[in-house]
């Protein structure tokens, strides 16, 4: 987007000086357009359709039977008589997701609050929270469901703790990365340690901060949908189990791409909200 | 203009910390006066303590061992009276605010009532030549405009001491000699007590009306060599053959730190 903003002035002055000026506009069209607007857009788009050909192609070579892969028709087939069913499962999973998106990188965002604070209880509880990451989620998962029930608790408390530990660690560093000369200058202004936090700490954590939600912002879809593997009646990740063990492969893609899809969606809004914050935040200097 | 109580005044005063498990003595029975609206250059090798020493003045070092006196009262009562500027090596302003917002960053903290001194930030920026500026962001600005904006940031309370740490030092030569002359020009307005460190020794006996030079390991004060130019520095100043000959007494004592 940002390459054909540049592209076109530049065009405009290399054609000025010899072509009359009314023509100019439409001349140069097709020379950007191939240049900057097809590897940006139209290449990668030829890549998926290149793909899907030769998945295809290898479905109808290898005479691959539909219970073990579909076609792709097949897979598209489903997206839209089977939408009903799908949007009613993606709704829950994306409320989960969402709402362990809030409360996981909430309370990451508290805890490095506190660490930054005190070194005491960053080295009483670092250690723990470092052993519990290490726990892999489909283990944290059946004990969360004993813990929470069966409702939408357990799986937003899985999608919370899969958020939770890479946005402490960022914002921890986030929030200790100051310049160390703007840290004396505070001091010399008798700044207490709220205004300290929310005046140089805060912004300067800030890029630190977005590039962790972007992770948060697919593994909270992770979480929502491993939490529904277990005992769950509805939600993507339910759907999954369901049609794996029906070997209905059509329904079984056609669940795993809305999840891709809810995935890319909430990406792309964090990733929005990043370029509009780091105008401001980034920094910069140095 | 009293010139009988001195706006700082050192008396044996030690600094000394333990580095892996190590005693490092980083300064050992400084003793020294500054007047007030006086003007002190420290010059001396990396490791002397240098900014140390400005650092205890300024209360972000507490001394070990001594006594400092700002202002007839202690460090910490000067700090808080927001009666010390600092201007640092690198500029550290904060790059998601602008020229003027930096500038009034002192306005900001601490008590709601703070105000400008005689200057409002924009007089000042004016002062250090950033006029029209004020909208712009801190990577916008070369590294002499931001050093400006940092001394527009430290004078905008009318502090009676400013304290400059190498502020010039990754500046080139003709920036740094403008910003030389911008530099006397603000002091003899405000006429506030500067502290400045540096570590050219033209720079030294150009701006102060007193050279401190520190030795280093352990770092102490070698001697404080009063500058005698007559009348006001300008380019010429530097042919004076009196500026060359004190620029070669300092040298030797350089040598032997």
């Amino acid at each position: 987007m940002n390459k054909d903003q540049t592209a076109m002035p530049l065009e405009h002055a290399s054609s000025g000086d010899g072509v009359s000026l009314p023509d100019a506009p439409q001349a140069i069209r097709p020379t950007v357009f191939v240049r900057e607007r097809l590897p940006g857009v139209m290449l990668p788009v030829t890549g998926v359709i290149v793909f899907i050909v030769l998945w295809w192609f290898a479905i109808r070579f290898f005479h691959i039977k539909p219970y073990i892969a579909p076609s792709p028709d097949a897979v598209a087939a489903t997206l839209f008589n089977k939408r009903w069913i799908l949007l009613q499962n993606l709704w829950p999973t994306a409320v989960e997701a969402i709402c362990g998106f809030l409360l996981g990188n909430g309370m990451a965002i508290v805890v490095a609050t506190v660490f930054v604070h005190s070194r005491t209880l960053e080295r009483a509880f670092f250690p723990i929270m470092v052993l519990l990451n290490s726990v892999p989620v489909v283990a944290k998962a059946p004990i969360l469901v004993l813990l929470l029930g069966n409702g939408l608790a357990p799986k937003i408390g899985i999608a919370a703790i899969v958020c939770f530990f890479p946005t402490l660690v960022n914002m921890a560093r986030g929030l200790e990365s100051v310049n160390p000369q703007a840290l004396e200058l505070m001091h010399v202004l008798s700044a207490t340690r709220g205004e300290v936090f929310t005046r140089l700490r805060l912004p300067t954590a800030v890029p630190y901060l977005f590039s962790a939600l972007k992770v948060a912002a697919s593994t909270s879809v992770v979480g929502a949908i491993v939490g529904e593997w277990i005992g769950s009646q509805y939600g993507i990740g339910a759907l999954i189990i369901q049609a794996t063990y029906n070997f209905d492969s059509r329904l079984l893609y056609a669940t795993v791409i809305c999840g891709s899809v809810l995935s890319v969606l909430f990406f792309s809004i964090i990733r929005t909200a990043e370029r509009v914050c780091a105008r401001r935040y980034e920094t910069r200097e140095r | 203009m009293s010139g009988l109580k001195p706006a700082i005044a050192f008396e044996q005063v030690g600094v000394r910390f333990s580095r892996g498990g190590r005693d490092v003595v980083a300064l050992e029975n400084a003793s020294f006066e500054v007047p007030e609206s006086g003007f002190m250059t420290l010059l001396g090798p990396s490791g002397c303590g240098k900014s140390t020493l400005l650092r205890i003045v300024a209360d972000i070092i507490r001394p070990s061992s001594g006594k400092v006196s700002i202002l007839g009262e202690t460090s910490a009562e000067a700090r808080r009276a927001r009666n010390i500027g600092f201007v640092f090596q690198d500029a550290a302003l904060l790059p998601w605010l602008t020229v003027i917002d930096n500038v009034r960053l002192p306005l900001q903290i601490g008590r709601s009532d703070r105000r400008e001194g005689r200057h409002t930030a924009e007089e000042l920026l004016a002062l250090v030549g950033l006029a029209g500026r004020e909208q712009d962001f801190p990577h916008e600005l070369s590294g002499g405009m931001r050093q400006r904006v940092s001394i527009a940031r430290a004078l905008l309370q009318e502090p009676r001491i400013l304290l400059m740490d190498e502020p010039f030092g990754a500046l080139d030569e003709i920036t740094r000699d403008r910003l030389n002359d911008v530099l006397l020009h603000i002091w003899r307005e405000t006429e506030t007590t500067v502290l400045f460190v540096t570590h050219s020794i033209q720079e030294a006996a150009y701006l102060g009306q007193s050279v401190m030079v520190l030795a280093a390991r352990p770092g102490r004060v070698r001697e404080i060599v009063p500058v005698e130019l007559q009348g006001p520095r300008s380019s010429s100043t530097r042919e004076l053959p009196a500026f060359i000959k004190l620029c070669g007494q300092l040298r030797r004592i350089l040598e032997t730190c």
